[in-house]
């Protein structure tokens, strides 16, 4: 009693404070600012993905096709984004690669976020020496710098895109792993597991039922957040020439073969790949901010997410 | 157990029967608590006889509440030992077996926090059924005791957050019932609720226990309540 009872009430209080203050802030700018940052997100990630989607079929020209008398070339309205060392069109390299990087990053996130739920919702559901463990074995992993792991994972196999989505998905899991883990444990303290176990609910059922559906919107959240993680670690991965075959447009390959020639004050070979990284990474997660600010514990069970 | 003789019960088979069948839930000298060092529960004693109804009294942070847990195996106790129907519980949580965890059935305090807010409330009423392999007879036995309780199908469609706190005890009360429980555990039932639908779920209570003999262990600080409702009042802190 002495414990129970006054936990709801510290809830109650975490609810109503974070509703006035979100009520605070949305009678100021803070509104109208999240409000522009949402859109200004979607349009940018919308034109991103219309442009990596129907920019291949639409153009069927050969983007590896190599044009050695027009190397270099600054913007011009033939090339909008120039061309690089071996006369390429970096409008078509950019958009190639940029498809890579957003399926890299996508599928990426999807492995990472499953294994990380996976891991956490059972370290959560068994507690004890079975969560010291498995807690212990995710602080292991992320005292190991990230990207060392990947080019590790990475040097195992072929280049290609399958070791890269492996690389990000291995060393990504972490922190959702805890986030779910933490959700977990105290979702478990909740009356309704109590209940759910009196009416004979086994293990399994209670944490499928219960748990992961309660942890779900965390999740989901935490993959989403996770894609522009994996990009950058891909373009990284490019960059350095562990990621993708050389002849595969990607963009840190592209940044990467454009280094040498940003000395000699052409400037385009690096600034629109880099864009290619910076807007949609910047546009995703300006979207789930919004998202996650939206979905305080109280509007989550309300929105039934 | 000092003073297990039942006083004279209501209930179907009270005291006639006290003698043969063995008590519907027998507490012996538990100690139990959540922080190391800092029992909640100390060296208590407590006996409900079959169809019996026990009232539990005490001031707020005494114990009570953990030890309705104790005796619905949802906590295990730092020593002593519980009988439901004078066998000995054979684990806590999920490792009871799962035959005796559902012999007694459970009602919380604060309905909010007893309901998955992602369930109707007519599949919260049927999920004990589900869990046990019974979905065939959710849709019978829910709607019976839906009716028992008396939740319209309307109101049977909403979710947790979409009605009140009278409504949702009254769900939380058809789940405990849904697998006819030998013995009864309402921690603090009404607590949260007005006169009326106090007055609503005792009767509901009361109906199903004069149908099924089942025994009744209700925890709570509203004396004038619990005097008129149970057959026999322990008090918390003192000698039973």
């Amino acid at each position: 009693m002495a414990v129970e009872e006054p936990t709801p009430m510290k809830t109650e209080d975490g609810w109503t404070s974070a509703r006035a203050h979100g009520a605070a802030r949305a009678a100021g700018t803070g509104r109208a600012a999240r409000t522009l940052r949402v859109r200004v997100s979607a349009v940018l990630l919308a034109a991103v993905v219309l442009a990596v989607l129907l920019v291949p079929p639409l153009f069927p020209v050969d983007q590896q096709a190599v044009e050695l008398t027009a190397k270099l070339r600054p913007p011009s309205w033939e090339h909008p984004f120039g061309t690089d060392s071996l006369g390429r069109d970096l409008l078509l390299r950019c958009v190639y690669g940029l498809r890579v990087s957003l399926l890299v990053g996508l599928v990426a996130a999807l492995v990472a976020t499953v294994l990380g739920t996976a891991v956490g919702a059972a370290a959560g559901a068994l507690g004890g020496r079975a969560d010291r463990l498995m807690m212990r074995l995710v602080d292991v992993f992320s005292a190991v710098p990230h990207l060392l792991l990947g080019i590790f994972i990475v040097a195992m196999f072929r280049p290609g895109v399958w070791p890269v989505v492996l690389s990000v998905g291995l060393t990504h899991w972490l922190s959702t792993a805890r986030i779910v883990r933490a959700e977990v444990l105290s979702l478990r303290s909740r009356p309704y597991i109590d209940a759910a176990i009196s009416g004979g609910a086994s293990r399994t059922r209670v944490a499928l039922r219960h748990l992961v559906p309660g942890v779900l919107p965390q999740a989901v959240l935490a993959a989403v957040l996770m894609v522009p993680h994996a990009i950058w670690h891909e373009s990284a991965l490019s960059f350095l020439g562990l990621g993708l075959p050389a002849h595969r447009a990607s963009l840190g390959g592209l940044t990467e073969a454009a280094r040498g020639s940003l000395l000699a004050g052409d400037w385009w070979p690096t600034l629109f790949p880099g864009l290619f990284i910076i807007i949609p990474t910047l546009a995703i997660a300006g979207l789930a901010g919004a998202w996650r600010e939206r979905i305080n514990p109280r509007r989550r069970s309300e929105l039934m997410l | 157990m000092t003073g297990s003789t039942p006083a004279p019960a209501a209930a179907p088979g009270g005291p006639s029967r006290a003698a043969t069948t063995p008590p519907a839930l027998e507490l012996r000298r538990i100690t139990a608590g959540y922080q190391r060092g800092k029992p909640v529960v100390e060296d208590m004693t407590l006996t409900v006889g079959p169809g019996e109804a026990v009232a539990l009294f005490g001031p707020s942070g005494c114990g009570k509440s953990t030890l309705a847990r104790v005796a619905a195996l949802l906590h295990e106790p730092w020593a002593g030992s519980v009988l439901l129907d004078g066998e000995p519980a054979r684990g806590w949580r999920h490792r009871a077996p799962r035959a005796q965890r559902t012999k007694v059935g459970v009602v919380f305090q604060q309905p909010r926090l007893a309901a998955d807010p992602r369930l109707t409330l007519s599949r919260l009423i049927a999920e004990p059924l589900r869990a046990n392999g019974r979905g065939e007879e959710a849709a019978r036995r829910g709607g019976e005791l839906a009716e028992a309780v008396g939740l319209d199908a309307e109101l049977l469609a909403r979710r947790p957050h979409e009605v009140s706190d009278g409504q949702l005890q009254r769900a939380c009360l058809a789940r405990a019932l849904a697998l006819r429980p030998r013995l009864l555990v309402c921690d603090e039932m009404t607590a949260m609720l007005d006169a009326s639908t106090t007055a609503a779920l005792v009767a509901v209570v009361e109906a199903y226990r004069a149908e099924n003999g089942a025994a009744l262990l209700a925890v709570g600080h509203d004396r004038t309540l619990l005097e008129r409702w149970c057959d026999r009042t322990v008090e918390q802190g003192g000698h039973w």
